[in-house]
């Protein structure tokens, strides 16, 4: 199928997340409103902006008491926050001071900012609360909408400057048929919310924020375009690309294989216990990558051995026979868990976290082996286990040994420091079963780009040969080789991955049926010979361009 | 004015939901009610923003002052509020 030829006249351009297309309306997220510059200053404005911060206050005990859990939890301290007396407090010097209404509730906001930030890194996140509670008084004393999710009535096109966690997770899923964002990069938080979902994704949209709320869009992922006002024509040809996407999903079935017969597993990545129940009942071949921190997040104590224990073992049961790759614990100063205490740190991503965390605090590692190995027990599972950040075979054999003491049998490493990769022969000779390539972090370590940075969208993509270089010199080793990545969902990446000797690929479960597709058009000669055209590239637009020489059509068209 | 001396029991400190806890605690009791660090400043115990400033860990020694009718059985209270861990 060809690419859809929006008008180029009126089409935006972004990064594509995924390949799909959909027609939707445009729901504008708005930015938060911020006090005008030189706002005249209203010294009897305190019963007003009083007044403000009492509705948002009531308004979030209301929230609270509609949720249950952890965010009941925080929603409750944040009404705690809107309703504080220090805060009024200083919100009314600064009145008197001769701030105008909003200035003072953002700069009363900002100082208790700065004593809570100081405090340490575990209330970074009652910051992020306090400025949402500064954002909705501002907007009510401004006289404008608080900021927040639109309620959607249809298919619905979410555009947004960037979404921040709590919008995705206030959106209602089941109506967004596309997101287009202003900023973000292909591995944030948006794009992976939007692979989780299978939902088509379009980021570093310059002017996304100028579509007119209410009129209809036509977003094409793989083309990086969102039109206006789409012609029919291009209606027809993105439902006829979706309809096609559904039929190919109910068609293919069952485990992953190159068109000769080579056994590619086909796994799922999930975090909550939610995502592993909604994974179990897709036709996935197990777990490929388990992110166990996503499970205590919300915690502000470090989980007990029978918890995480319970926890570990719903998994598994959910999973039964099938296999379920779990990976230890992967904090740091980038990835904050309350419970575990970490210095600021100038270069969070080159600092403390996933198995290096283990040196400062061994007794986290050892509870969640124990656990991992007492779940396992109990269910009649065998987990295979891993670590994540291993850079040395030293590590990577003090892990295996520490986990296997535990009772744990199969155990592996994360391969995504450039280090690991290049010696990945010694790391498997040190006492690993397997190796996991976690391409997100490996793009980033080799070329030396901030997942985070979206401005930097180009060095991150997994095209890029000399990352391809790196899948090549892990796929040498003679234990089985993966992917747990955004990589493994590129069908076309996913067949040159094959061609390096990966052999499992784990991705968001709803991108997994335009994988099987691919692989089963594809015999492994070819994906061998699609890797070696990939490596000779230059670029990842070249390399890209090579692979797809030999790829079958019905492949290019996913 | 009444004072007393507690030990914060809860393992993350005054924060989170023991801060919440006691926050609520200090302003049910409907009286003005200070907590300080050590011998550091006291702050009104009714703000959630300044107790949790105070940065209070696991083991400190916090101290509570009350003024009115019913303070000393107020601090009773949060005394005891503090020195329960919240994370058990």
């Amino acid at each position: 199928m060809p690419e859809l030829v929006p008008e180029v006249t009126t089409a935006l351009r972004g990064v594509g997340v995924g390949t799909g297309a959909a027609v939707g309306t445009v729901v504008v997220l708005a930015p938060p409103a911020r006090p005008p510059a030189g706002e005249p200053a209203d010294p009897a404005a305190g019963p007003r902006v009083r007044e403000a911060f009492e509705a948002v206050a009531a308004e979030l005990r209301r929230r609270a008491e509609t949720s249950g859990g952890t965010t009941a939890e925080v929603l409750q301290a944040t009404a705690l926050m809107a309703a504080d007396p220090g805060l009024l407090a200083v919100v009314d010097q600064r009145l008197a001071a001769g701030s105008g209404p909003a200035t003072a509730v953002d700069e009363a906001v900002e100082q208790f900012c700065a004593v809570l930030a100081a405090s340490g890194p575990y209330l970074a996140e009652r910051v992020t609360d306090l400025r949402d509670v500064r954002d909705r008084v501002v907007a009510r004393v401004l006289g404008l909408p608080e900021p927040g999710v639109p309620q959607l009535r249809g298919p619905s096109v979410v555009v947004a400057r960037d979404l921040a966690p709590a919008d995705t997770a206030a959106l209602d899923l089941s109506l967004v048929v596309g997101i287009v964002t202003e900023l973000g990069g292909p591995t944030s938080h948006t794009a992976i919310i939007a692979a989780q979902f299978d939902i088509p994704c379009l980021v570093r949209v310059a002017g996304a924020l100028d579509l007119p709320a209410g009129t209809d869009v036509a977003l094409d992922a793989r083309a990086g375009t969102v039109t206006p006002d789409p012609p029919v024509a291009l209606r027809e040809q993105v439902r006829a690309r979706r309809a096609a996407r559904t039929a190919l999903a109910a068609s293919a079935g069952g485990p992953g294989r190159t068109a000769d017969g080579t056994a590619v597993q086909l796994l799922a990545n999930v975090g909550t216990l939610e995502d592993a129940e909604r994974a179990a009942a897709h036709d996935v071949e197990g777990v490929g990558l388990f992110r166990t921190e996503v499970l205590f997040l919300d915690r502000a104590s470090a989980p007990t051995l029978q918890e995480q224990t319970d926890a570990y073992a719903r998994v598994f049961s959910a999973f039964g026979d099938r296999k379920v790759v779990v990976r230890t614990l992967d904090a740091g100063a980038d990835k904050p868990l309350a419970f575990v205490e970490v210095a600021a740190e100038e270069n969070p991503a080159l600092g403390v976290r996933g198995l290096r965390t283990s040196r400062r605090h061994p007794d986290l590692l050892a509870t969640q082996l124990a656990a991992l190995a007492a779940a396992a027990e109990r269910t009649g599972t065998q987990p295979w286990v891993m670590a994540p950040m291993v850079s040395t075979p030293d590590e990577a054999g003090r892990f295996a040994a520490q986990a296997r003491a535990a009772g744990l049998r199969t155990v592996g490493a994360m391969v995504e420091v450039p280090a690991a990769a290049l010696r990945a022969r010694q790391l498997v000779a040190a006492g690993l079963d397997f190796v996991s390539l976690g391409t997100n972090d490996l793009t980033q370590y080799a070329m030396a780009a901030d997942r985070l940075e979206g401005d930097l969208a180009d060095l991150l993509d997994p095209w890029q040969p000399a990352v391809l270089d790196l899948v090549r010199a892990t796929g040498l080793v003679d234990v089985p080789v993966g992917v747990c990545g955004e990589a493994a969902r590129d069908p076309l990446l996913a067949l040159v991955l094959v061609g390096l000797g990966v052999r499992s690929l784990s991705m968001a479960p709803a991108a997994v049926p335009a994988v099987r597709f691919a692989l089963s058009r594809t015999d492994l000669g070819t994906c061998v010979a699609m890797a070696g055209a990939a490596l000779e590239a230059g670029s990842p637009q070249t390399a890209r361009a090579a692979a797809a020489r030999s790829a079958d059509a019905d492949v290019l068209a996913l | 004015m009444s004072i007393r001396t507690a030990t914060v029991a809860s393992r993350v400190g005054l924060h989170a939901r023991p801060a919440s806890l006691f926050v609520q605690a200090a302003a049910a009791t409907g009286l003005p009610v200070t907590i300080a660090v050590g011998d550091g400043d006291p702050v009104d115990a009714r703000s959630i923003l300044m107790v949790m400033g105070l940065g209070a860990q696991h083991g400190d020694r916090v101290t509570l002052t009350a003024d009115g009718e019913g303070a000393e059985a107020a601090l009773d209270s949060l005394v005891e509020l503090v020195e329960t861990d919240h994370d058990a």
